[in-house]
């Protein structure tokens, strides 16, 4: 280990420093970039998803890898095509959720007084809302497509994000070194965005990656109860077809299973990266690197109390 | 002699660091007696507040206590677990922070938070709870109408007395006051110092008393034990620490004080800087600085001797 570790480092040296050390945010960090470099190239590998390319309902074989759906389309085609449609979705609302919640949830924190008792009521109506059925309500009210889905998944998703968000703003608001720039003459905006949002960064980026594990799954769920397009080819409507076709009644696997594992891993390649974000933006987190690797070296784990190695008596 | 309260031996804690372990404390030995009064002096990152927190165990990461032992009563603190630590701690030996005042929490009253430790480490019945938390506020010069109060509606010096009380409320073998006045002034600072002095004789607890302050430290403490680099320098009474200090650093920094009492002097800093902890001189710590320095100096650490009055320093020049 060389260099210096503490304070922050740039973007992606933090990230290399973290992905050597914390085999989780390794692991989840090659696992996304695996499904992002599929996303991205993959539709330009396989041929046309819609396409009757073969017998329908066949198993895996060597000229379809996966199969072949109820229609006779080719599922590895529609695995790779789906998973741009939704991994781009997925993020999109993620980020968007988050970035609604962080504009709302810091301005209420930041401001108070009557903005943020107006911002709290909009929000708050927004929370008690049921998320999922009111989700579906709309759903089956707009005109179906991908387009519909994200507009739905950010109306009811991001409010719980603007609470959390306000709550951390109006205890940030209160600390010393906010005062510090109030008296150094620093304006609204700069404090926020050089103040406020550095301390937030390791929770928004949490939001990032728990809103887009929720915004895949609800939208496979909306998709695959046919609230969505299901003429467009996405993991939702996969699933949608598969059940349509009684993939479970035939014991047709292979037209839900690959769909099914490609979610959890990207939920578990999220969930994976998130505690390399923890330490990227928590300077301490990092500093007890070598103090971790020292008590283990030695047999021991950190304990509330300090820890006793007596190497050289 | 009888059995100290509380005797640290060979003492040594290391901060682990992306570059390798630094020292900081590095084979400290001392004792405190029941009801002694010991002021620890050093300046900043001396190892003085390292000391401290690492006789409750609480040093945070990444500190590791790497050898030596702390014995309180006789019993070996670094030996104990967390469940033994937990009856140790408070309940034998309390603390008041350097910054008591913030260490008060914001939304509880004072009152409350008093009666959490009471609470907690005894069985006393609601009624006695509170007539205890009176008590204490009376001890420290508060009133008991004042356990009503959040801790933004007291001033420093009110907030730093509710710290002691709550750290005397279970009537403590040792307290350890961590620059206890740092943040207050003067009259304030002597007003709490007297209070802690007179409880201190009523209650007979012992006291570790740690500041940068020597002149102040002096007129408290019955004994005073002075920090350089991470080491033991020198530990006698302070009658004759004051009157004939040994080590020239002590010299130095009495030196360095002005005197309230006693003839004036002219004030005289101690040239250079305290060395780094992760590259420290060898010999003596204080050589590149000592107006004594000899060859010795250099390349052998002085031990620490300690005389039949039990004033002990850690100098070739003394000896």
């Amino acid at each position: 280990m060389s260099g210096v570790t503490t304070g922050r480092m740039a973007g992606l040296a933090a990230w290399k420093a973290v992905v050597r050390r914390d085999p989780r945010a390794a692991a989840g960090a090659f696992l996304l970039l695996a499904f992002a470099l599929v996303a991205i190239f993959g539709p330009m590998l396989v041929g046309d998803p819609q396409a009757m390319v073969g017998v329908p309902l066949q198993p895996p074989s060597w000229q379809h890898w996966l199969g072949t759906t109820g229609q006779g389309q080719d599922v590895l085609a529609q695995l790779v095509v789906g998973t741009r449609v939704s991994l781009s979705l997925g993020f999109l609302v993620g980020v968007a959720v988050v970035a609604i919640g962080a504009l709302v949830g810091v301005a209420a924190g930041y401001f108070g007084g009557r903005i943020d008792a107006a911002l709290s009521l909009l929000f708050n109506v927004f929370l008690v809302l049921p998320g999922l059925p009111l989700a579906i309500v709309i759903a089956a009210y707009l005109p179906s497509g991908p387009r519909t889905v994200a507009l739905v998944l950010i109306v009811t998703g991001w409010a719980w994000n603007a609470r959390v968000v306000r709550a951390q703003a109006s205890s940030l608001r209160q600390r010393d070194f906010v005062a510090a720039a109030v008296v150094s003459g620093e304006s609204d905006a700069r404090i926020i965005t050089q103040e406020i949002l550095p301390m937030l960064s390791s929770l928004l980026l949490a939001q990032v990656i728990g809103s887009t594990t929720y915004a895949i799954g609800a939208q496979v769920g909306l998709e695959f109860l046919g609230l969505g397009d299901v003429a467009a080819v996405s993991w939702g409507t996969n699933l949608y077809w598969a059940q349509n076709d009684s993939a479970l009644l035939t014991g047709a696997w292979w037209t839900f299973a690959p769909t099914g594992v490609c979610i959890a891993l990207v939920g578990t390649a999220l969930s994976l990266l998130n505690s390399g974000f923890d330490e990227m933006s928590n300077p301490r987190l990092s500093v007890e690197h070598p103090w971790r690797a020292f008590l283990a070296a030695r047999g021991q784990v950190p304990a509330r109390s300090t820890p006793v190695v007596k190497s050289h008596d | 002699m009888t059995e100290p309260l509380l005797s640290v031996r060979d003492l040594c804690v290391d901060y682990i660091t992306t570059r390798g372990p630094v020292r900081a404390l590095d084979g400290v030995s001392l004792e405190i007696g029941r009801g002694e009064v010991l002021g620890v002096a050093g300046e900043s990152g001396s190892g003085k507040s390292t000391l401290a927190q690492s006789i409750l165990r609480i040093l945070p990461a990444p500190a590791v206590i790497t050898g030596g032992e702390i014995r309180l009563e006789g019993r070996d603190l670094l030996a104990m677990s967390e469940s033994e630590l937990r009856t140790v701690r408070w309940s034998r030996i309390a603390m008041v922070f350097q910054s008591a005042m913030d260490a008060l929490h914001p939304i509880l009253t004072v009152g409350e938070q008093m009666r959490d430790t009471i609470e907690v480490h005894t069985s006393l019945s609601p009624a006695q709870v509170t007539e205890r938390v009176g008590e204490l506020l009376r001890m420290v010069g508060l009133s008991p109408e004042h356990a009503g109060a959040h801790p933004h509606q007291l001033s420093g010096g009110m907030r730093q007395r509710v710290g002691i009380a709550i750290a005397l409320a279970l009537q403590p073998a040792l307290l350890i006051l961590d620059e206890p006045t740092t943040a207050l002034d003067v009259i304030v600072e002597r007003e709490i110092l007297e209070q802690i002095r007179t409880l201190q004789r009523q209650l007979g607890f012992a006291v570790m008393f740690i500041t940068h302050d020597l002149e102040r430290m002096l007129q408290f403490s019955d004994r005073v034990a002075v920090f350089y680099a991470a080491r033991l320098v020198e530990d006698g009474p302070a009658s004759a620490m004051a009157a004939h200090a040994r080590h020239p650093y002590t010299r130095g920094l009495l030196a360095a004080t002005p005197s309230l009492h006693g003839a004036a002097h002219e004030c005289q800093a101690i040239a250079g800087a305290p060395p780094s902890l992760s590259a420290p001189p060898a010999g003596c710590r204080f050589h590149p600085r000592c107006p004594l320095v000899m060859d010795r100096c250099r390349v052998e650490r002085p031990v620490v001797k300690r005389d039949a009055d039990g004033h002990a320093v850690a100098c070739f020049a003394a000896e």
